[in-house]
C-alpha cells in the first residue's frame, strides 16, 4: 500500500505557549516520522497550552482560542498535509459553539473534545448537534473502561460516549485511542451496536488481539487508523492490519477511506476521497 | 538479531491469540529476527516454577535452532540452584525472574543471590517490568511494576550480574542508569519494547545519551505486537538510522 492515502485522525502539535522548550522539535519529529510512514494527512489539535497555563483537559478559554489559532496556522502552512480540529471546552456553553463557528470558517474540519465534562453530560448536546449539522465528526478523548475518577481529567469511557452518540445519531463520533489506556475490551462491547461511533486505533498500547477484536466488534467500516503520541505504534498496527486478514479494500478504508467518508467533503486529497467513494459504491451494490 | 522478550503459553488475565512456539518461529521469520529467548508466561504466576520449566523445555525441543529457553528461577524457593543448574545443562542463555509477582522487594537478598549465581554461570537474568499497561489491569493483578530501585540494587550489589530488563520506559531507564556508576550500569541491558518513538523520540534520546550498546531488541510477544520494535528502529532520526543495538549473544557469554 506504499503511496496510498493514509490519514492520521488523531494527531497533536505544540506551540510556543505550551511551556516546553522542544516544541518545535516535537512538531518536526511528527512530520519527519509521518513522511517515513507515508501519512498523507495529520488531522490534529492542540489542547490549549498542554498544561502550561491551564490544565490539558480543563483548558481555559484563552488557551483554547490561542491553540486553535496556532493549529489553523499550521494547517495554512502545510497545505493538505495538516488539517485542524477545533478544540472546545463544553463548560463554555455558547462560547464553545462560537469557537466552533469561528474555526470552521477558517478551515477546521472536526471538533475535538477532551475531558473537561463527562461525555454523556447534557452540556455536550448542543456541541454534538452543531457538529452534526455542520457534518463535522467529533473526536472524543476516552479512558477505556473508566471504573473511577482519574486525576487531571473528567474522563469518559465507551459506554458514556455511547450515550451521547445514541442521542445524536446524525453525528459521527470518533472514540479516541483504543490503545491509549484502560480496558479496550469493554469499549468494543459498549459501542458495537452504535453505527455512528468509530474507533481510532491510536495509543501506545499494542496488545496482540486488540485489533482482531476491534475488527470483529465493528467491522472495517468503523475503524480509523491513527497515532496520537506514538507514531511507531501506529506503524506497527498498520503492519499488523496487513497480516490479520483484512482485504486490500478494507485496509484502504481503515487507512483513509473511512476518514474521507466522515469528514467534510474536500478535507483530504482526491485520491483518498475517490477510494472511499469506490468502496461505498461496492458496499451499496 | 535476537528477540530477548518473548514467551509461550497463556496469560491469566486476557485471551492471547495462539501463543505457541510454532507461531513464534513464523513471526520471527516474518520480522527478519534470527531467534528469541523464550519464557513460559504462565510460570510468572505459578508459585512453583518446576512444571512450567518442564513444559517450556518440552515445547521448544523441536525449535531449538531458533528458540532458546529462558526458564524461570524463583530464588526464595527451596532448591532453586537445581533449576539454575538445569538451565545451564540445557544450554539456556538466560533465566527469568519475576520479583513483583513473588513479593520480593528491592534489595531482597535472594534476588541478589540469583543475579550473581546466574552471572557466574554465564547466564543473563531477565526481569520484566510489566506485562500490561497499568491502566488496564485485572483487579486481581495487583503485583505492580518492577521498580528502578530493584534494578539499581542488583547492579550495585552483584558484580557478576548480567541483567536484561524488559518493558521499561524512558523514565525508569534514566532513573536506573544515572543512579549507577559506569561499572554498575555496564551490568544492565534494556529491551526496546516499551520505549516511545516519535514524535517524543524517547528511543532516540536514550540511544544518544545512554548509548546503543545498552539496548537489545525485544518485542513482548505474544502479549504485544511483534512489529513494534522494528517500526521504532525504522523511525529513528536520520543520524541514528544505522545504529546497532547490543547483540544479546554477547550478554549471555558464549551461549
Amino acid at each position: 500500500m506504499t503511496g496510498a492515502p493514509l490519514v492520521d485522525v488523531h494527531a497533536h502539535f505544540y506551540h510556543a505557549g505550551c511551556g516546553r522548550a522542544d516544541w518545535q522539535a516535537v512538531n518536526a519529529a511528527r512530520l519527519r516520522a509521518g513522511a517515513r510512514v507515508g501519512i498523507t494527512c495529520h488531522v490534529a489539535s492542540i489542547l490549549g497550552s498542554f498544561g502550561h497555563t491551564s490544565p490539558t483537559y480543563f483548558a481555559s478559554p484563552a488557551d483554547v482560542r490561542r491553540a486553535n489559532d496556532e493549529m489553523l496556522a499550521l494547517q495554512a502552512a502545510h497545505g493538505a498535509l495538516v488539517r485542524s480540529y477545533v478544540h472546545v471546552n463544553p463548560n463554555e456553553g455558547e462560547a464553545a459553539l462560537a469557537e466552533i463557528a469561528r474555526c470552521v470558517a477558517r478551515g477546521a474540519i472536526g471538533v475535538k473534545l477532551a475531558a473537561s465534562r463527562r461525555a454523556d453530560d447534557a452540556l455536550l448536546d448542543p456541541i454534538a448537534a452543531d457538529a452534526g449539522r455542520r457534518g463535522l465528526p467529533v473526536l472524543h478523548h476516552i479512558w477505556q473502561y473508566r471504573r473511577r475518577e482519574w486525576g487531571g481529567q473528567e474522563a469518559s469511557d465507551g459506554a458514556e460516549l455511547g450515550r451521547l452518540a445514541e442521542r445524536h445519531p446524525g453525528t459521527s463520533f470518533i472514540l479516541a485511542h483504543i490503545g491509549g489506556g484502560g480496558d479496550y475490551a469493554h469499549t468494543f462491547h459498549a459501542v458495537r451496536d452504535l453505527p455512528n461511533v468509530y474507533l481510532d486505533l491510536s495509543g501506545s498500547g499494542v496488545d496482540r488481539g486488540m485489533l482482531d477484536d476491534a475488527l470483529a466488534a465493528v467491522g472495517p467500516g468503523r475503524l480509523l487508523w491513527a497515532c496520537d503520541v506514538t507514531i511507531e505504534t501506529g506503524l506497527a498496527k498498520l503492519r499488523a492490519l496487513e497480516v490479520i486478514g483484512l482485504s486490500e479494500a478494507d485496509l484502504a478504508l481503515v487507512r483513509a477511506g473511512n476518514a474521507a467518508r466522515i469528514f467534510p467533503a474536500g478535507s483530504f486529497d482526491e485520491t483518498a476521497r475517490s477510494e472511499a467513494r469506490g468502496r461505498r459504491e461496492e458496499i451499496t451494490a | 538479531m535476537l528477540d530477548v522478550h518473548t514467551y509461550i503459553g497463556a496469560y491469566p488475565f486476557r485471551h492471547l491469540p495462539h501463543p505457541d512456539p510454532e507461531v513464534l518461529v513464523r513471526v520471527l521469520a516474518r520480522e527478519g529476527v534470527e531467534g528469541a529467548w523464550v519464557g513460559h508466561l504462565p510460570s510468572a504466576f505459578y508459585r512453583d516454577p518446576t512444571h512450567g520449566n518442564a513444559a517450556l523445555y518440552a515445547a521448544l525441543e523441536r525449535h531449538r535452532d531458533t528458540l532458546a529457553p529462558a526458564p524461570c528461577v524463583r530464588p526464595d524457593w527451596p532448591g532453586w540452584q537445581r533449576q539454575l543448574r538445569e538451565a545451564v545443562d540445557r544450554g539456556a542463555p538466560a533465566v527469568r525472574a519475576y520479583p513483583p509477582q513473588w513479593g520480593l522487594a528491592a534489595g531482597h537478598p535472594d534476588m541478589r543471590a540469583l543475579a550473581d549465581a546466574a552471572g557466574e554461570a554465564g547466564l543473563a537474568l531477565v526481569l520484566t517490568v510489566r506485562f500490561e499497561d497499568v491502566r488496564q489491569r485485572h483487579w486481581m493483578d495487583g503485583a505492580g511494576d518492577l521498580s528502578a530501585a530493584a534494578v539499581r540494587d542488583l547492579a550495585r550489589a552483584c558484580p557478576h550480574a548480567r541483567v536484561v530488563v524488559c518493558g521499561a520506559g524512558r523514565e525508569m531507564i534514566e532513573e536506573t542508569v544515572w543512579g549507577l556508576t559506569p561499572a554498575e550500569r555496564a551490568r544492565v541491558w534494556w529491551d526496546i519494547s516499551w520505549i516511545w518513538g516519535p514524535p517524543e523520540d524517547h528511543l532516540a534520546h536514550l540511544l544518544r545519551t545512554v548509548g546503543a550498546d545498552r539496548f537489545v531488541y525485544g518485542s513482548g510477544w505474544p502479549l504485544r505486537l511483534t512489529q513494534t520494535p522494528r517500526a521504532n528502529l525504522e523511525l529513528l532520526p536520520d543520524e541514528l538510522a544505522h545504529v546497532s543495538l547490543a547483540d544479546a549473544r554477547g550478554i549471555a557469554g558464549a551461549r
